[in-house]
């Protein structure tokens, strides 16, 4: 899923300072599961809000919806109604919900609450690891079924590089060398021979490296 | 055992510390409560294995969000007990209401309106009885 963070508290009251109407909006798929916006986390949200501005002695009047997504017209369309009745749009969703709340409603100040970092998977309640970098050209077949973009520092096709020192990064001394675990996954899948062939260089247009990207499927299209 | 514990001590009976979420202990606050303490079982005699470890970690959050929000993780407290030890909740009892009167008032007393449930309906936490342990 992708996972975000919440930003803190301060950096948000911050960006709502001018505002006293806010329509905070939650997701109920992606940050939901990270703990970082379903619809718990937008209820301790606004609840720490109205604390801090009463605190302040200042108002503020919130309105706590989650949507199912917020990267789906038909989902961002049921705000419509009360949308009008609110100042600012406080989205907790992650960075691409933002965005598509910002450009549906787009006479209101849409305000990010968290922080979209990457997508990844659940180790542990609690516990997000990063899984994929999106590059647009998987070799997950080659390497075991481990990703040598996301998960080696410097995303080598062909390492583990000098720095890989009893299985760990010498980035950080808690983070698994990407190489090492390629490696041990290739034995145990008795593919090492295929760690011999070497990946060509990579062709980073169908990254982000080459533009903002697009889908299309012309068989679905109305 | 008829022992006395300061009468502004009001109980919300939960069947375990575990059923106490993070939110409702920020809408005690602000329904404008001073103070608010969770009286669990003993570490290791949780009548549902986990539930006051659970809630203990809650606590801790949720401590660092009142220090944030500016109300005081001191207001906020975890007690362990056996709920045999009628003595230690009175003691308990006593601690808090002490700990909490050097604190002062709550600084959002009546000053937040309403509280939202997470259906939408704004309730009021009001009509705490006092309830015999």
């Amino acid at each position: 899923m992708i996972v975000a963070n919440r930003k803190s508290l301060e950096e948000i009251l911050n960006m709502l300072k001018p505002y006293k109407k806010v329509l905070l909006l939650g997701c109920n798929e992606c940050v939901t599961v990270c703990a970082a916006g379903g619809e718990r986390e937008v209820g301790v949200l606004a609840s720490e809000l109205k604390l801090s501005r009463a605190k302040e002695g200042q108002e503020i009047e919130i309105k706590e919806q989650t949507l199912e997504r917020q990267c789906d017209h038909e989902y961002i369309d049921q705000v419509r109604p009360f949308v009008g009745d609110y100042e600012v749009i406080l989205s907790i969703a992650c960075g691409a919900g933002i965005q598509y709340v910002a450009e549906k409603y787009r006479t209101k100040v849409v305000l990010p609450g968290v922080n979209t970092t990457f997508l990844g998977v659940t180790l542990e309640q609690g516990v997000w690891s990063e899984r994929c970098q999106g590059c647009g050209e998987c070799v997950l077949h080659l390497t075991g079924g481990i990703c040598p973009i996301a998960r080696c520092a410097k995303s080598l096709l062909n390492g583990p590089c000098g720095g890989s020192s009893n299985g760990k990064c010498e980035v950080d001394k808690d983070l698994d060398c990407g190489w090492q675990l390629i490696i041990d996954r290739l034995k145990e899948l008795n593919q090492l021979d295929r760690y011999e062939e070497i990946i060509p260089v990579k062709d980073w247009t169908t990254s982000r490296d080459g533009g903002p990207r697009k889908r299309l499927r012309e068989d679905l299209r109305l | 055992m008829r022992l006395n514990y300061p009468t502004n001590v009001k109980i919300v009976k939960v069947p375990c510390t575990g059923r106490v979420d993070i939110l409702l202990i920020l809408h005690a606050f602000e329904s404008g409560v001073d103070g608010v303490y969770l009286a669990g079982c003993l570490e290791g005699e949780c009548h549902f294995l986990r539930g006051n470890l659970r809630a203990k970690k809650r606590v801790q959050y949720a401590k660092k969000l009142l220090d944030e929000v500016g109300l005081g993780g001191a207001r906020l407290e975890m007690y362990n007990m056996s709920s045999a030890q009628g003595q230690r909740f009175a003691e308990v009892a006593r601690e808090m209401t002490e700990k909490i009167k050097a604190l002062g008032p709550s600084p959002v007393k009546n000053r937040v309106r309403g509280v939202q449930d997470s259906g939408g309906q704004v309730k009021r936490l009001t009509n705490l009885e006092p309830s015999n342990p």
